[in-house]
């Protein structure tokens, strides 16, 4: 198998570019697009934290005037609900971990000279640019961006009529998301055919790094996932513009009825939770391969249990289209099914938690470092833990009862989807800025954003399962109008003010990350003592990313605390192969 | 720094752990004939997730910590795993969340899988921006038709469902903004939506079911306790969602008899 892999390999290999533009912008260099994707989705991080901000300071302030941006009204708030939702969702967590690192290390890690499809690579960052500029747009529109949530249920978010916002800014909504999709599945089929076509000799699919596993399983989950979305959002647009009516039944807005009739708001809930399930796995399943790579790197330990790793990934991954209805147990739906969405949501908790022992395993018995990105990958652990632990709640029907739609399902999905995959990529950050940019990021401040940011997301999302259970809904704009909820408003401000201490925290990211870049203590070429074949090239890179030669890999990627090692570890391209394995 | 991880992780776990068991914010009080028993199963999920959370993050931070890397600390373990833990951690959380699950099935599907039973009050809910309105089929147990052209929400009540006075049927139907029904006695909604998806949620009955445009759903709950309970709506619904509630009050059965024959005396 490994000769035709080989032979693969030497055709992609292209000349550097010298110009500026064919360099840095419509770049072919998978490491190249892999930075565009990261500061792609920096700006959309930034954007989507502002916009949360906002929410939290309407929420406990509704009547405050901010300068330069005035009132915020309730349909204010929703709109920065659904953006917020929306931008954090796609540009951030599938972005970053995938089409940032992914794009970067993939083809290092399997020793590859670039991607298969590099043109296609360039495409698909240029059309999720656009997308992002696109989204971003709806804000200036007439009617300003929507209101309808990242999920955009129809009817609200079929009929222009619905509220404010419904207009011409639903409409770049979806087109925003079907661009997506779009860059989302070139990307993803570049992925696939990179990671079973282009590894080095010796490479084979039981030596790749689990991070290639997790960036092969989140690339198939997306090659199936968005192409449904991708339908679900022609049809939407259809159903604003082309007066059919997929997802409109009859309708009437303040005595009008709508011209066309006969559809059904289940369908999209249903396209639309077929991708999004998925797409709650293609967030987190990078950020697991990451933590499990750095937990086995800094433990100075092999992984324990590889092979249950990959199964479990795996398995996450086919169960993962199987559940899309726990997303429903409210909406009407038969609810016979909810039955078996619920035995299947249960099931994937397994897989889960078979990573969690592993993970603990892997700490049991090592010689833990506790660097920077060691720091972020044991608090990816803790919170998917938390995280996942609120999900058999949400997982049973009979739970759902009370739980569905209120804040405890936001703290739930903000802990597991979303602040755990953001420590992945901080921890993918801090582990591999000294081979991206050739310097160490500064280690204090490190530290301080790990603790403050560790600390402060606890703060933030751990009160609203308390909120959620005390039966505070979701995208409430103010707690006034009902008396049971003035009680919950201390609970609030306090969330508020964590969200002001985390967010202030990212600052000391942001500043570390672009001066380190500058001033950094330089890096040498392994600076963890790591055994992949990243840490065997220059630092940063070059252009062919191994400098003219191909690596032979002999060895599994976990090689740590070897008993009799020279060091105590043994690189994946030591032909000195270990006795043990 | 391991010892300072272990301690944050620490306080952390035992101070979200606290607020849980010492039901600072809890469910709302119950008031139907399921409360119980969900409240019973949500404890039980609590348990016994409650412990494995515990045990995670303890364990976590302790080998952070009694692992961590010193000059007097022993050489890593140089294993890749072991097949018989692998195994007897998946059966064992495979049998846990399943066995968990089958646990509250029967509460589901005396919720969700029977139809009301005979003699249950009956209640018509219509979501719209942003209001409930709440019918009642009168004397004659049927509902009068509605037409959609006849809709007119700035007049409110019957002409806000688009009641078709015409039809015998709806002579003695009874619309409010205030859902009255009787105590102990099960009330069967048929839940409807027209314009947007709405979700009707009463906390205090632990119930919650979307009423959704195009379709009737059946619903049924049993209120067992008298008093005034908040309805929001749950779905997100437009501008107004957050302000989009109602009243549920659960009376005697002489008082709701009363009630509904004097709502009935001001429709003549």
């Amino acid at each position: 198998m490994a000769t035709r892999e080989f032979a693969a390999h030497e055709a992609h290999a292209h000349a550097a570019p010298q110009g500026f533009i064919r360099k840095w912008v419509f770049s072919l260099d998978h490491k190249v697009i892999g930075l565009q994707y990261y500061f792609l989705a920096l700006t959309a991080v930034i954007v989507g934290m502002f916009l949360s901000l906002l929410m939290r300071i309407h929420l406990i302030w509704p009547n405050i005037t901010l300068p330069l941006l005035g009132d915020i009204k309730p349909e204010t708030y929703l709109t920065l609900v659904t953006m917020h939702g929306t931008i954090m969702v796609f540009f951030v967590l599938t972005t970053a971990p995938q089409g940032g690192f992914g794009n970067y290390f993939l083809p290092i890690q399997i020793g590859a000279a670039d991607m298969a499809f590099p043109v296609l690579n360039m495409l698909s960052f240029w059309v999720t640019a656009l997308a992002f500029i696109v989204m971003l747009g709806a804000f200036f529109v007439t009617g300003g961006a929507p209101l309808h949530g990242w999920t955009g249920y129809p009817p609200l978010s079929a009929v222009p009529t619905a509220g404010p916002g419904e207009g011409p800014g639903a409409d770049m909504w979806v087109i925003s998301i079907a661009l997506f999709c779009i860059g989302a599945l070139m990307s993803a089929l570049n992925f696939i055919t990179t990671t079973l076509d282009m590894r080095a000799k010796g490479m084979s699919m039981m030596r790749m790094p689990l991070t290639c596993w997790a960036w092969f399983i989140t690339a198939i989950l997306g090659l199936l996932a968005f192409g449904v979305l991708f339908s679900a959002g022609i049809l939407l647009l259809l159903d604003r513009n082309a007066g059919t009516s997929f997802y409109v039944p009859l309708t009437v807005f303040s005595g009008q009825i709508v011209a066309h009739k006969g559809g059904s708001p289940l369908l999209w809930q249903h396209l639309f939770w077929f991708f999004g399930h998925p797409e709650v796995y293609i967030a987190i399943l990078p950020a697991m391969g990451l933590c499990s790579q750095l937990v086995s790197v800094f433990s100075r330990k092999p992984i324990f249990g590889y092979k249950a790793m990959v199964y479990a990934m795996l398995s996450i991954g086919l169960l993962g289209f199987m559940v899309w209805g726990h997303h429903m147990f409210m909406s009407g739906m038969s609810p016979y099914t909810a039955f078996a969405f619920s035995i299947m949501t249960m099931a994937i908790g397994v897989p889960s938690a078979i990573k969690t022992f592993n993970w603990l395993g892997t700490l049991w018995g090592g010689r833990i470092r506790l660097a920077s990105p060691m720091l972020f990958a044991i608090g990816f652990v803790s919170l998917f833990v938390s995280g996942g632990i609120s999900g058999p709640f949400l997982a049973q029907p009979t739970l759902d009862i009370p739980l569905h739609d209120t804040a405890f399902v936001t703290g739930h999905f903000h802990l597991i989807m979303g602040v755990a995959s953001i420590f992945g990529i901080f921890a993918a950050t801090y582990y591999w800025f000294p081979k991206m940019f050739g310097r160490m990021m500064n280690e204090t401040l490190a530290r301080w954003h790990f603790w403050l940011t560790f600390v402060g997301t606890y703060c933030i999302f751990m009160p609203m399962h308390y909120a959620g259970m005390a039966g505070q809904p979701r995208r409430y704009s103010q707690f006034t109008e009902l008396h049971y909820l003035e009680k919950l408003i201390p609970l609030n401000t306090f969330i508020t003010f964590a969200a002001f201490v985390t967010i202030s925290a990212q600052l000391i990211f942001i500043f570390n990350l672009f001066w380190s870049m500058k001033a950094g203590k330089k890096a040498s070429d392994n600076p963890w003592e790591a055994t992949t074949l990243e840490w065997t090239t220059a630092t940063p890179p070059p252009h062919d990313n191994f400098g003219g030669h191909t690596p032979v890999v002999y060895n599994g990627p976990y090689e740590y605390g070897v008993p009799g090692a020279p060091r105590d570890y043994v690189m994946q391209t030591d032909p000195a192969t270990v006795a043990a394995h | 720094m391991g010892l300072v991880l272990l301690v944050v992780i620490w306080l952390i776990t035992f101070i979200s752990t606290y607020f849980f068991i010492a039901k600072t914010w809890w469910l709302p009080t119950g008031a139907s004939a399921a409360a119980a028993g969900i409240d019973h199963h949500f404890a039980t999920t609590y348990l016994v997730m409650g412990i494995v959370f515990v045990a995670a993050q303890v364990s976590l931070g302790y080998f952070a910590w009694k692992y961590r890397d010193r000059p007097s600390a022993p050489p890593a373990r140089y294993v890749h795993g072991n097949n018989m833990l692998e195994i007897v951690w998946t059966v064992l959380t495979a049998i846990l969340f399943i066995g968990l699950n089958l646990m509250s099935s029967s509460i589901w599907a005396s919720e969700r899988f029977r139809p009301a039973e005979p003699g249950a009050t009956q209640v018509e809910v219509t979501g719209m921006q942003f209001q409930w309105y709440f019918r009642y089929p009168g004397a004659d147990g049927k509902f009068g038709a509605t037409k959609p052209e006849l809709i007119d929400a700035s007049a409110g009540g019957e002409s806000a469902l688009g009641l078709d006075t015409t039809d015998p049927a709806s002579k003695d139907d009874v619309v409010t903004g205030t859902m009255v029904v009787p105590v102990n006695r099960e009330v069967e909604m048929i839940l409807r939506a027209q314009d947007v998806i709405h979700s009707f949620f009463i906390p205090n009955m632990r119930f919650k079911q979307d009423a959704v445009p195009g379709l009737a759903i059946h619903m049924h709950f049993t209120p067992i306790t008298i008093g005034d309970y908040e309805v929001t709506c749950a779905e997100l619904c437009g501008l107004g969602h957050y302000k989009m509630h109602g009243m549920l009050r659960v009376v005697s059965q002489d008082e709701f008899d009363k009630w509904l024959a004097a709502r009935e005396a001001e429709k003549q």
